[in-house]
């Protein structure tokens, strides 16, 4: 079938004016708006006391939450507030994962203080102590499931592939979702936190010519 | 688009009752309502609108704000009718005003001319039951055309040397290229290929009520809060809206298909959110539920009179699950592509689409495109190297350094039809509602799991060619989880094989229509809302055609 006599050739050249930038509508700066509202009402609402977890069951998550990402010259799971968005996930998408994080954290203490004698806890143990916790830790529980691509609930009740996915989602997920505390995880993956953008986007695709056909009409098939 | 919206009461018998709101349910309803007609729309999901939409991974990905969520629907999966299928989530589908084509990719490619006559072209290949499609290309390019013009695509006709014919261009120019097109496009280029601006339903340009694409970079996986994606949502469902004929009614599980002593389908029962039953009555049904629902709502509606489930005299409702074959290769590169920023992919080959059997040792093709897609968090539990710590000083530094750094190829390509890989009900297994669960069948055809070695060894070459400082592919395996869902009430021209004609009506019941990816009789290569959508356009017409002239015995 050839549809009625447009050649090919037409239509490259019809449709070759590229649109140089996307165009940003009217409504775009209502829909920003909208979103900086979420974002400030989950800042103003950051509970001052946990919801879930108990003091010193926070002061244990938040240090394994900094071993997953620690503080260097880059924010890490603390600067984000990552033990916050968990003490929010255990009483809402993740209640499920409570008596996992009970039991794990029971274990891990127990395990800090029988290594360490005279250290009551994981988050008492120095960083390089808990380090080498953590790591035999996870050797004795078995590797964390990581799934190939994307995010699901951990039921299996793998108490470190559970916490590392919370804490991954409390550091880089968007702060609407109530974690990446005034974008520190985004800053430590080099993300711009605009909503909107202009290309060129990066090194590759600066100065790009605009795309060009290569092949002569005779090679169509 | 003032015309105050209408609602029917459920005894108000309507023209036609669709069940599904996704990429067919939104034409259809948008088409048969400006065509005069009264149409209910019964969605399982919540109607969403583009404002309450989020860049939240928490809520799509975690909470499954737009999609099937397999603890209310679990779903069973099994490799053979062997087996006994245990719990695990094994599909994915939009569970939401607008479906699928609310979180897709939005690549937007056309079948080829090859893609509806493959049986004629190579034959019957043993463990297959490959089969032509009662219509070709040429009856179905207009209606490409068509969707192209409608929901809004962007692309550049002519610039693949390998598309079919077709009668007009796009309706706008590409969307810009990313980084990860670039690179793609050099590399691929010098090994002899032909890259070319990936054809995308996303507006390169605004449109009355919906932006152009920002380039935010939530795009797969997320709803678009400027209605830029071509989603039914954004595209479809506002002008059927606007008709003053069409209501979408939403959180309502349809259930049931009853039927008459004379065999007619009466309308539709469901669940509403209270969980309270009704019967929506309609001259007509048409179900545009998803591959995976469709089937199970026919098998849901056996009776005394349609014991093996409604339409299914052929026993092949469900069957011929074809999830599309499909292999991943990243590359990390020395310089920032940022790719994180924009829509997902910019270029795109086919020179594979019909690969040579005798060259390459199976039967099949696809396309490669590149693309980065990868939402913060995702990347970090899925996209760094194999071997990268999983914590740590060392993990969070590659992080740094790789999430503005990496880019994909995805391979697409087709799947055989299977008769054992399928959709069926699990016998032991139910929902939140009290429904059979959903259980897939499904193990690759061999011929299958070669050609995606195939393709993940050629896309290696061209990262290589690019020269990606890392490159690996992700283990080619069989598949127990499937997300295009296409195949399994094939339309044919004999009853004894297919389920509806060409014209998507059953083969058995007169007043009940099938449209979505489930009509499909082969995979094609790989993006099939493009031609899902193109299937309900012209189902449209030809639904139209059938009613308007008394044709359709309700």
């Amino acid at each position: 079938m050839k549809p009625a006599g447009v050649a090919r050739r037409d239509f490259l050249f019809q449709a070759g004016s590229a649109v140089g930038a996307a165009w940003i509508s009217a409504q775009w700066p209502a829909v920003v708006a909208a979103a900086q509202h979420a974002h400030e009402a989950v800042r103003s609402a950051t509970p001052v006391n946990f919801q879930v977890l108990t003091p010193s069951q926070a002061r244990e998550v938040e240090a394994i939450a900094s071993q997953i990402i620690p503080t260097d010259e880059l924010p890490g799971a603390r600067e984000a507030g990552v033990v916050y968005f968990i003490d929010r996930a255990l009483h809402t998408f993740a209640k499920d994962s409570l008596p996992t994080y009970e039991k794990g954290l029971a274990a891990l203490n127990r395990a800090s203080s029988t290594k360490y004698p005279g250290v009551k806890s994981f988050a008492d143990a120095s960083p390089e102590q808990q380090e080498i916790l953590l790591t035999g830790f996870i050797q004795e529980h078995g590797p964390q499931s990581a799934g190939a691509r994307g995010i699901g609930p951990n039921a299996s009740g793998d108490f470190f592939g559970t916490i590392r996915m919370h804490t991954l989602l409390g550091f880089l997920v968007d702060p609407s979702g109530g974690g990446n505390r005034d974008y520190a995880g985004w800053k430590a993956i080099d993300r711009d936190p605009a909503r909107s953008f202009s290309p060129p986007f990066g090194f590759y695709d600066k100065g790009y010519p605009g795309w060009q056909p290569t092949w002569p009409e005779s090679e169509k098939k | 688009m003032n015309q105050p919206k209408v609602a029917y009461q459920p005894s108000d018998e309507v023209d036609f009752v669709i069940v599904g709101s996704g990429a067919a349910g939104g034409v259809l309803a948008k088409e048969l309502s400006s065509n005069g007609f009264r149409v209910v729309v019964l969605e399982q999901g919540p109607y969403l609108k583009e404002a309450e939409f989020s860049h939240n991974e928490v809520e799509v990905f975690v909470q499954h704000q737009l999609t099937n969520n397999p603890k209310l629907q679990p779903t069973t999966f099994r490799k053979t009718p062997q087996d006994k299928a245990q719990v695990q989530p094994s599909v994915m589908y939009g569970r939401c005003v607008g479906g699928s084509s609310v979180h897709f990719t939005a690549n937007f490619w056309r079948l080829h001319e090859i893609d509806f006559v493959e049986h004629s072209k190579v034959g019957d290949i043993p463990g297959a039951a490959l089969a032509d499609w009662p219509i070709t290309y040429s009856e179905l390019e207009p209606y490409y055309t068509k969707v192209e013009w409608e929901v809004g695509v962007s692309g550049l006709a002519g610039a693949s040397p390998f598309d079919p014919p077709r009668s007009k261009p796009y309706p706008m120019a590409p969307l810009p290229v990313k980084g990860c097109g670039v690179i793609f496009e050099r590399a691929a280029r010098k090994l002899g290929y032909h890259p070319f601006p990936a054809p995308m339903a996303i507006l390169s340009q605004p449109r009355p009520g919906r932006s152009a694409c920002v380039n935010c970079g939530f795009c797969l996986g997320f709803g678009c809060e400027v209605g830029a994606k071509s989603s039914s949502l954004s595209a479809m469902i506002p002008v059927a809206e606007a008709t003053g004929r069409c209501e979408i009614r939403p959180n309502c599980y349809v259930h049931q298909i009853p039927t008459d002593k004379n065999g007619r389908a009466t309308g539709a029962l469901y669940f509403d959110a209270k969980r309270n039953t009704h019967l929506q009555k309609a001259k007509a049904v048409i179900v545009c539920a998803n591959g995976a629902e469709t089937p199970r709502l026919l098998l849901l509606s056996a009776s005394a009179q349609h014991p093996n489930g409604l339409a299914n005299s052929s026993g092949i409702v469900g069957k011929h699950l074809m999830p599309n074959s499909a292999a991943i290769a990243s590359g990390v590169f020395e310089e920032q592509l940022n790719d994180y920023k924009g829509f997902t992919v910019s270029r795109v080959f086919h020179d594979f689409y019909e690969l040579e059997e005798k060259k390459v040792g199976f039967y099949g093709g696809g396309g490669l495109d590149a693309r980065f897609g990868a939402t913060p968090a995702s990347f970090a539990m899925g996209g760094l190297p194999p071997g990268t710590p999983k914590w740590g000083k060392e993990f969070k530094k590659v992080l740094h350094q790789n999430y503005t750094r990496s880019m994909d190829i995805f391979c697409h390509a087709t799947s055989l039809p299977v008769e054992s890989n399928s959709f069926s009900l699990d016998p032991d297994v139910r929902d939140a509602w009290g429904l059979p669960a959903l259980r897939m069948t499904y193990r690759d055809h061999p011929n299958d799991l070669k050609m995606m070695e195939w393709m993940a060894a050629r896309a290696m070459e061209v990262l290589d060619a690019a020269g990606a400082k890392q490159k690996w592919h992700l283990p080619i395996q069989e598949q127990q989880f499937a997300v295009h869902l296409l195949g399994t009430c094939r339309m044919g021209k004999d009853p004894k094989s297919s389920v509806i004609n060409a014209d998507h009506r059953t083969h058995d019941v007169p007043n009940l229509f099938l449209c979505d990816g489930s009509s499909m009789v082969t995979s094609g290569r790989g993006q099939p809302t493009m031609t899902i959508q193109a299937l309900a356009f012209r189902a449209a017409d030809r639904i139209t055609v059938l009613a308007k002239s008394g044709e359709i015995p309700g």
